[in-house]
């Protein structure tokens, strides 16, 4: 800890500063103990106090300072042990925090993985494709030691779960970014009546209005006129410390907040997202104090504190002049201003740096920094003549200055994350060396620098002109406004690239990468900007080369020599920002249906299975009985007795009017038309390549009213095919989705006519009411539709009732059949019954490809209909042969061997021919029953085929008629 | 999110609307060859372009056609099956478009 020096750096009072000197906040960074100030972020507190080392790189383990203090600083992680990968740039400082820096072995300033960094030479990028992948026996040895290198942090599986709400807002127009040019789009479109939402990662408003002042004042006096007027304006809503976090389609952009997500739904959308300083790149440009002219200023004007006591200023641009001024007004001594460039437009702060006795270098670079003997720190820099048409520095000239930091400014890259996921089109403009909108979608606009807009009062007038841009889109008639080309020198340079035989020139922060490793990566092959970026990492840290992007491009021009333009550029994805999954996740929250009855099954200990949107019970537990066991007793109530079961799930559909039977004819594979009221018909429903999607019943009450069941799980999605072919046929129908509104119980067992006889004033006898019936009647005083069904017993009544006096009904059924030894029985059970019967199910024995011909429904065809659904497919179909198709069959009456299972396969001489669908012991049959495909050949009565078994052995099975037992 | 416009409810978020696939004109089953009916259940060109697709809102259960720039995903207009807008330069004295059932076919 003995480095760490403990300088006060905090300086006096700064106007417009965002810290509270009033509020002190007590924090403990790396088991020392420190204060700061309210409004402080946790790297400008510990900077205050003479902390300079504040993380470790990834790759290397080299120390590392403040690189931007906005945002790309992805060195300086840190854990307070709930949450990992603190950001401590830009997270606000709290009090009682206790952070230790992540990535490190045995703390920050004595890492012992920094041994790393001294063999980096023999890590060049693609080390770990090529070094450990042969021979591919050894790798699990290495993967132990590479996984443990890989990635930051540790995950806290403890991590409470917090859910935050999401909101949604609307407006007229979204600006995004409030430094001028962003806040003058803002009042512009307010004052013409617009609902505005601005919005700013910042804590507080500005931009670089904040802290570019070049020692001056006038920055700081146009955001107090922005700031009264946008405190006289009430129709923008300001979201600060918010950022928008990525584009989503018509203008969707939301926006994250401490408090979770709130989802803007703009109805024009100007990004003034400014622009990321681009770091030049010397050897050891990233020792701690070495850091962008930009984080010099914030450090200063945000927080009051004083990035260096003896510096150099290294830029390329006139943005290094006024980083200069703001570093003498805070009171450092600046050695020298070191400037890139040959010929440079600098005269407006050339003469005010010579007044106060700041040496120019011009043409010169920084070769090195030198670092301090802990390589912790800066002791001074070595600059020498730079040609910068060539890139090559007089090194025989060479001149040592001694300083403790250095602040660099050379260019900038857009920060267009949003416009690039909006689809916008980019072009190069040479004359400021940015990528900068070409075509924009409809109802986007850009406006600052993001725009190419650089000259201060010219961003203020852009925000204007995309305002107006944007009024006009929304229909208003404003007067265009033009905003001249930059003019004079470009504030970013063409390429700010020192080359230094012994590297460590670094590009990319977040993954140590430095030039050779480009040069390297396009040796190698990889010289296409998506090959490069993955061969050597660049961009893919944690800030998503917001500080490295450009340069690697330029690298690569440079290496292909094609102009930039040629190299084109890589899209950043949502989120702009780590966005935690508390603001992602859902609540959890997952809808069941439930029938009316469904309280009294519960408390009968029914076990519930979920089928479709509802939850049926699959059995009724009874203690010390296995599953298999009740299901088989269940069974056996039904054969010998009676059994009833809730099937109030079932999908329900009235076909009404005129043309009801002609819309069935056409739905379903079979006649309706001159279907008798009272009776009942199979339905049989195919999709247009003739495949089966569902089966029901199809009941006519009336002569304009058909009353149709299906199955569970396709209710609403046959209902809603239903109301598509409606609107196409164009008939006089009425269709009504009366899924919920009617129960229905299926009352079923030799004894099931008695039970239900005692409540029903009609006649149920076989002559009166044999199967195939339906009517309306009365039940306890209230309507109920009775249709005699067959599907799992050959005695069974299904009962339709209102929903709500299903459960009475249910009741009065369990009652009337007490002394039968009535027992309810569930989906399991149901299932193992209609397969007694032979009866197959539609999505259970048959799957997204099965015709009719293959399960034996050929019955349900009525091909000499003039059409339905899938009849021309099937046509064409019936023509080709046969592959497969379903059969009944049994097991030995002593089979005891291993059961076989849904899906088992049908094997002929080691040759798969099907497989099975449906499989149980039948406690009528006494013995296994199933359902399962073969080979046509294989379809004899009495002819047998193999069931391979999970264990491997091999079922021998026989194909039997149905129903599988004696039902008389 | 993107949004859509149904018809009969205007602009709604996507997540109430259910994608129903590319409309498809039935050629005659009557008189259409075997190769022709195939096509028309089993082929999809997905060719980047202008399609007309089935699109049904779930809440109010209406089902209508979106004409849809695939390559941009732009919706240039929805309407209800057989209610197409006339195009600009239809000769209107075809009698034939007066019928309902036709104007879809024509559009």
């Amino acid at each position: 800890m003995s480095y760490q020096n403990k300088d006060n750096m905090r300086l006096a009072k700064k106007i417009g500063e965002w810290i509270d000197r009033d509020k002190v906040i007590k924090f403990s960074f790396e088991g020392e103990d420190y204060t700061g100030y309210e409004g402080d972020t946790i790297t400008s507190a510990l900077w205050a106090n003479g902390v300079k080392v504040l993380g470790r790189s990834f790759k290397y383990h080299r120390a590392r300072g403040v690189l931007s203090l906005a945002n790309h600083d992805v060195n300086i992680l840190v854990t307070d042990g709930v949450d990992t990968n603190i950001r401590a740039d830009v997270v606000t400082l709290q009090s009682g925090m206790t952070l230790k820096v992540v990535n490190t072995e045995g703390g920050v300033v004595n890492d012992k993985k920094k041994i790393i960094d001294s063999i980096s030479a023999l890590l060049p990028v693609g080390f770990y494709y090529k070094a450990f992948h042969s021979p591919a026996v050894l790798f699990p040895f290495w993967e132990k030691f590479i996984r443990k290198a890989a990635g930051l942090g540790v995950v806290n599986f403890n991590y409470p779960r917090i859910t935050q709400r999401k909101l949604n807002a609307y407006c007229d127009v979204l600006v995004i970014g409030a430094g001028p040019s962003g806040l003058s789009a803002a009042l512009m479109a307010a004052s013409n009546g617009l609902e505005v939402i601005l919005v700013d990662e910042n804590q507080q408003l500005g931009g670089s209005l904040v802290y570019d002042r070049a020692g001056g004042n006038a920055a700081k006096e146009m955001l107090d006129e922005l700031s009264v007027k946008m405190a006289e304006t009430p129709n923008i809503k300001v979201y600060t410390g918010s950022y928008a976090a990525g584009y989503y389609a018509d203008h969707m952009v939301p926006i994250v907040t401490a408090k979770g997500i709130t989802k803007v739904r703009a109805k024009t959308v100007i990004a003034a997202t400014g622009a990321f300083e681009q770091p030049p790149v010397f050897r050891h440009n990233d020792l701690p104090g070495v850091m962008l002219g930009s984080a010099a200023q914030r450090l200063i004007y945000r927080y009051g504190v004083k990035p260096f006591n003896t510096c150099v200023v290294v830029t390329a641009n006139a943005h290094g002049y006024r980083v200069a001024l703001d570093l003498l007004n805070a009171g450092c001594t600046v050695v020298a201003l070191v400037d890139m460039r040959a010929e440079a437009d600098r005269d407006q702060y050339v003469g005010e740096l010579a007044r106060k006795g700041v040496k120019i270098y011009s043409s010169y670079c920084v070769y090195e920094a030198l670092p301090s003997k802990s390589k912790l720190g800066v002791r001074g820099v070595t600059i020498c003549p730079f040609d910068e048409k060539n890139g090559t520095s007089n090194t025989a000239n060479s001149i040592t200055l001694d300083c403790d930091g250095i602040a660099m400014s050379a260019g900038w890259a857009p920060a267009a994350a949003l416009l690039y996921q909006s689809g916008m089109g980019v072009r190069f403009d040479n004359d400021i060396q940015q990528f900068v909108p070409n075509s924009l979608p409809n109802g986007i606009f850009a406006a600052g620098k993001v725009n190419g807009v650089y000259n201060i009062k010219q961003r203020g007038l852009d925000g204007m002109r995309a305002a107006a841009a944007a009024l006009q889109y929304l229909g208003k008639s404003v007067e265009t406004i033009n905003v001249d080309h930059h003019q004079g020198a470009s504030p970013s340079h063409f390429y700010p690239i020192v080359m230094h035989p012994k590297g460590k020139n670094f590009v990319d922060f977040d993954e140590d990468i430095a030039v050779k490793d480009f040069i390297n990566a396009a040796q190698e092959g990889f010289d296409n900007i998506e090959l490069m970026k993955r061969f050597t990492t660049v961009g893919m840290g944690p800030s998503q080369g917001k500080h490295s992007n450009m340069n690697a491009i330029r690298i690569l021009a440079k290496i292909r020599n094609l102009p930039v333009e040629k190299i084109g550029t890589t899209t950043a994805r949502p989120f702009f920002h780590p966005t935690p999954f508390g603001h992602l996740g859902g609540r959890s929250f997952h809808a069941h249906r439930l029938t009316t009855i469904h309280m009294w099954h519960k408390a009968a200990n029914a076990v519930f299975v979920d089928v479709g949107a509802w939850s049926r019970p699959a059995y009724y537990q009874k203690s010390g009985l296995s599953r298999i066991e009740t299901l088989q007793q269940e069974a056996i109530a039904v054969r010998q007795s009676v059994g009833i079961i809730d099937g109030g799930t079932l999908g329900k559909i009235e076909v009404c009017g005129p043309d009801a039977g002609l819309f069935l004819e056409r739905f379903y594979t079979g006649k309706y038309i001159d279907q008798k009221v009272g009776t009942t018909r199979y339905a049989l429903m195919l999709d247009e390549s003739g495949v089966i999607v569902d089966d029901g019943i199809a009941s006519r009450l009336a002569e304009q009213l058909f009353y149709l069941t299906v199955s569970t799980s396709n209710a609403a999605a046959v209902y809603r095919e239903m109301q598509r072919w409606l609107q196409i046929w164009q008939l006089n129908v009425g269709l009504v989705n009366v899924t919920g509104a009617y129960g229905l119980i299926n009352i079923a067992g030799p004894k099931s006519r008695d039970v239900l006889a005692k409540l029903v004033d009609i006649e149920l006898s076989e002559a009166n009411f044999p199967i195939g019936s339906a009517l309306e009647t009365q039940i306890l005083g209230f309507s109920a539709r009775i249709i005699r069904v067959g599907f799992v017993a050959n005695l069974a009544y299904e009962i339709h009732m209102p929903s709500a006096q299903a459960l009475n009904a249910w009741k009065a059924l369990m009652q009337s059949g007490v002394k039968e030894g009535i027992r309810p029985f569930g989906t399991d059970t149901q299932r193992l019954l209609r397969l007694e019967l032979g009866h197959h199910m539609p999505g259970y024995d048959t799957d997204g490809l099965t015709i009719p011909y293959e399960v034996g429904a050929e019955h349900a065809l009525a091909m000499d209909k003039p059409f339905f659904v899938g009849q021309r497919s099937l046509q064409i179909i019936a023509k080709k042969p046969r592959n497969k198709i379903l059969v009944s069959f049994v097991l030995p009456l002593d089979y005891s061997s291993e059961m076989p299972q849904d899906c088992n396969l049908v094997i002929d001489d080691g040759v798969i021919k099907g497989r099975v669908t449906s499989v149980s012991y039948s406690p009528a049959a006494k013995c296994v029953i199933g359902l399962a495909y073969v080979h046509p050949t294989q379809n004899q009565l009495g002819a047998t085929f193999e069931i391979r078994t999970d264990n491997g052995s091999l079922a021998k099975a026989t194909i039997v008629k149905t129903p599988f037992f004696n039902a008389e | 999110m993107k949004l859509l416009n149904c018809p009969m409810n205007g602009l709604r978020p996507l997540g109430e609307f259910i994608y129903g696939g590319e409309y498809r004109e039935m050629p005659n089953p009557n008189n259409s060859s075997d190769l022709e009916w195939a096509s028309y259940v089993h082929y999809r060109d997905n060719a980047p372009g202008v399609k007309k697709e089935w699109w049904f809102h779930s809440p109010s259960g209406t089902w209508f056609i979106a004409e849809r720039n695939t390559l941009s995903d732009e919706v240039l207009n929805t309407y209800l099956f057989g209610k197409a807008p006339f195009p600009k330069n239809e000769n209107l004295s075809d009698g034939k478009l007066g019928d309902e059932k036709n104007t879809e076919l024509s559009a």
